[in-house]
């Protein structure tokens, strides 16, 4: 049988692995669903994020410092970047889109080896929080705990953002439909401007938060990238709603499927089967939620486009 | 050993002949050196052309009076690629002979262009257990292992530091899979539970420590070379699992240890692992190399670059037995394989599929004099060790 601390345990590693593709899913859907702009630099500047708040961390010895310049510094790169390059490819096809911000990923990796060379950066963090805290007999990491925390605060600041504020009206009518609130008078470029800021900073903090468990390297960004694009797929393009349900789906169904799918195996199948089989049958898992949701709901769970 | 004895008098006296000998002299000999120079694995690489700096160093630039020059390539850990760097080396630059590899399916996509142009195959690293069965061939030599041996040794250790129960995790891929394997031939106790996480993509391991720990297994066995390392020791710090010992096979190495000191990792000081090599052993050549390498680049080399090192001075002896023509195979042959050359490890043989024979020690990561952390051996675990898949090479032992 599953123990019931164990499987608690996970079910936590599965929420703090979601709140951590909910950071980057939430920038991602928003440019996506309101600009259709198909941005896979965006696992750059997660990357950028994370090295710059890796230097700070290193040179101050303050981990809140490398945090209180990270956002900022890539929140600044991602204006840049949508001033200069990416606001020239909001009229083409999602196939220059794709290229395009593909040429960025290759040249990103190329100036952080320049920059930081190979090896990758280690982030220390404040010993604190690089033990456990033991809840009824389970220890959690502390790390993990805030990072969690600090997930649900900026879900709860998006929701406010969105739903309460002028500026998140603006937002979910670019999403619902680019072309009419242009005809209504809105400047939409600066509305696509702040959508595009946000979102750096969204995936700044996404990578502020990994450094400290996966360490800064090149090319972070394009693995993780593939499970935020099914995240938005799941949760329905351009939905902070849908990123967070889908990043939470995600990230407990490919823990649990981590943990708890060779024992399940090993109940009908040899034990050398299941022990092979199980491994590559959990990496599938979140790919064959995607294609059941696709086939039944093609717009996602929380679909925020009319039509 | 007559026949070798035979070749070198003969080599020597050809040297001495005159005209006819000069004329056969290569005017420049030329290395193709495989390994990676890009990407995060690209620190192995820039350990590898450290150490052969270094050894080019020590023999002046010259291998028997002959100016020597070595072509580096990045694989970008592709077979494809390799293949075609190799190919590229081969035909284009008409390298004499091929080394470095750090990856057993990059070397095993390249090993046949190879042995079609006739060269030779001094292999760095890579430890395939095809090449040293099946695939092995007489052009092909390794100054390295093969990948069983080293977690074999692990298993060794853990049954006489009385270790009852293990719990294993290492990425699913072929070199990951050898490593289970190596560690399940001779570890006598239980295995608890065996994850197989994806490779290379999977950094996250909360589930598998979460297991691991709810097995309250003895000891932790892992493997996860590279960049994996560090994201491993890191989240098993947080996770609260400091108090089950950490065995590691291929992963806290004079690469990986910088980063995790940089991380203030304390936990990873005082964990075990097995190798055949240490910074701190205790031979004069290694010596030699490990100070002068520190001189010149500051850090720790890696057994990454003792094995580059030793393919260097492997070939060195083997041009010096000829006397420079590099057309003698049959003569250099004989040269390589009596490994009679000076060896960061000291002597060793070759087996009959051309692995080395060797000894294999325990290391425990500590703090050096200047609080730099290394690791330091501890006891050696096998002595002049053959691996098993020696028994599939058809070659028979003939020196």
């Amino acid at each position: 049988m599953v123990d019931p601390a164990l499987l608690f345990e996970q079910l936590f590693n599965g929420v703090q692995y979601g709140i951590l593709l909910f950071l980057l899913a939430a920038g991602l859907t928003l440019v996506f669903g309101i600009m259709d702009m198909m941005n896979l630099a965006h696992g750059s500047l997660y990357m950028m994020g994370a090295y710059i708040a890796a230097t700070v961390t290193l040179a101050a010895d303050s981990f809140l410092l490398g945090i209180a310049v990270a956002l900022p510094a890539t929140l600044i790169l991602g204006v840049v970047l949508e001033v200069i390059v990416l606001r020239r490819l909001y009229d083409r096809g999602h196939l220059d889109q794709v290229l395009a911000t593909f040429g960025m990923i290759l040249f990103f990796n190329e100036l952080v080896r320049l920059i930081w060379g190979p090896e990758g950066i280690e982030v220390p963090l404040p010993t604190i929080l690089n033990q456990s805290l033991t809840l009824f007999t389970i220890p959690l990491p502390i790390y993990r705990i805030v990072v969690i925390a600090v997930g649900l605060l900026v879900a709860a600041f998006l929701y406010f953002l969105v739903v309460k504020t002028r500026t998140g009206m603006l937002i979910r009518a670019g999403a619902s439909n680019r072309e009419m609130i242009g005809a209504l008078g809105i400047d939409i470029k600066r509305v696509f401007t702040l959508v595009f800021g946000l979102g750096a900073a969204l995936a700044a903090l996404a990578g502020v938060m990994a450094g400290p468990i996966f360490a800064a390297t090149i090319g972070m960004g394009e693995h993780i990238l593939i499970q935020v694009l099914v995240v938005i797929v799941i949760g329905g393009i351009g939905s902070i709603r849908g990123a967070f349900v889908g990043a939470l789906l995600i990230g407990v169904i490919e823990i649990l499927g981590r943990s708890f799918l060779d024992d399940l195996f090993k109940l009908f199948m040899p034990v050398n089967a299941a022990e092979t089989a199980a491994p590559a049958v959990a990496s599938m898992l979140i790919y064959i939620l995607m294609a059941g949701v696709l086939f039944f709901r093609p717009q996602g769970l929380f679909p925020a486009r009319s039509g | 050993m007559k026949k070798a004895l035979v070749f070198g008098i003969s080599a020597l006296a050809l040297t001495l002949a005159g005209p006819q000998a000069i004329a056969a002299k290569a005017k420049k000999i030329k290395i193709g050196f495989v390994t990676t120079l890009s990407g995060g694995p690209g620190v192995i690489g820039k350990d590898m052309r450290n150490s052969v700096q270094i050894a080019l160093d020590h023999l002046g630039g010259k291998m028997g009076g002959i100016p020597v020059e070595v072509i580096f390539e990045d694989d970008q850990v592709k077979p494809e690629v390799g293949k075609q760097k190799t190919e590229k080396l081969l035909h284009k630059d008409k390298v004499d002979i091929v080394s470095g590899f750090i990856w057993s399916h990059v070397v095993l996509a390249s090993r046949n262009s190879v042995v079609k142009a006739g060269k030779f195959l001094i292999i760095s690293n890579a430890g395939t257990s095809k090449i040293a069965g099946r695939l092995c061939h007489k052009n092909i030599f390794s100054t390295s292992w093969q990948n069983d041996q080293v977690p074999m040794a692990m298993g060794e250790v853990l049954n006489k530091r009385g270790v009852k129960s293990l719990y294993v995790v290492a990425p699913n891929y072929a070199a990951g899979r050898d490593m289970v394997a190596g560690v399940e031939r001779t570890f006598k106790g239980k295995i608890l539970g065996k994850d197989l996480t994806k490779w290379p993509t999977q950094l996250d391991f909360s589930a598998e420590l979460a297991k691991a720990r709810a097995s309250k297994a003895d000891g932790v066995f892992i493997f996860y070379p590279g960049r994996a390392t560090n994201a491993f020791m890191r989240q098993y710090a947080q996770a609260g699992l400091t108090k089950t010992p950490l065995y590691s096979v291929f992963s806290v190495d004079s690469l990986s240890l910088p980063k995790l000191q940089q991380a203030k990792l304390q936990n990873v000081l005082g964990t075990y692992s097995t190798q055949f090599w240490s910074p701190d052993l205790d031979t004069p050549v290694n010596k030699k190399f490990v100070a002068d390498y520190r001189k010149k680049f500051g850090s720790y080399p890696s057994h990454y670059g003792a094995q580059s090192y030793d393919s260097i001075m492997l070939i060195d002896s083997a041009v010096r037995a000829v006397g420079g023509d590099l057309k003698k195979m049959d003569a250099m042959r004989a040269a390589f394989r009596k490994a009679d050359y000076g060896s960061v490890r000291g002597k060793y043989v070759y087996g009959n599929n051309h692995f080395p024979i060797q000894d294999f020690y325990l290391r425990e990561v500590v703090k050096d004099s200047d609080g730099k952390w290394t690791t330091k051996i501890v006891q050696k675990v096998y002595s002049n060790h053959q691996d098993v898949y020696a028994k599939k090479c058809k070659m028979k032992k003939t020196w």
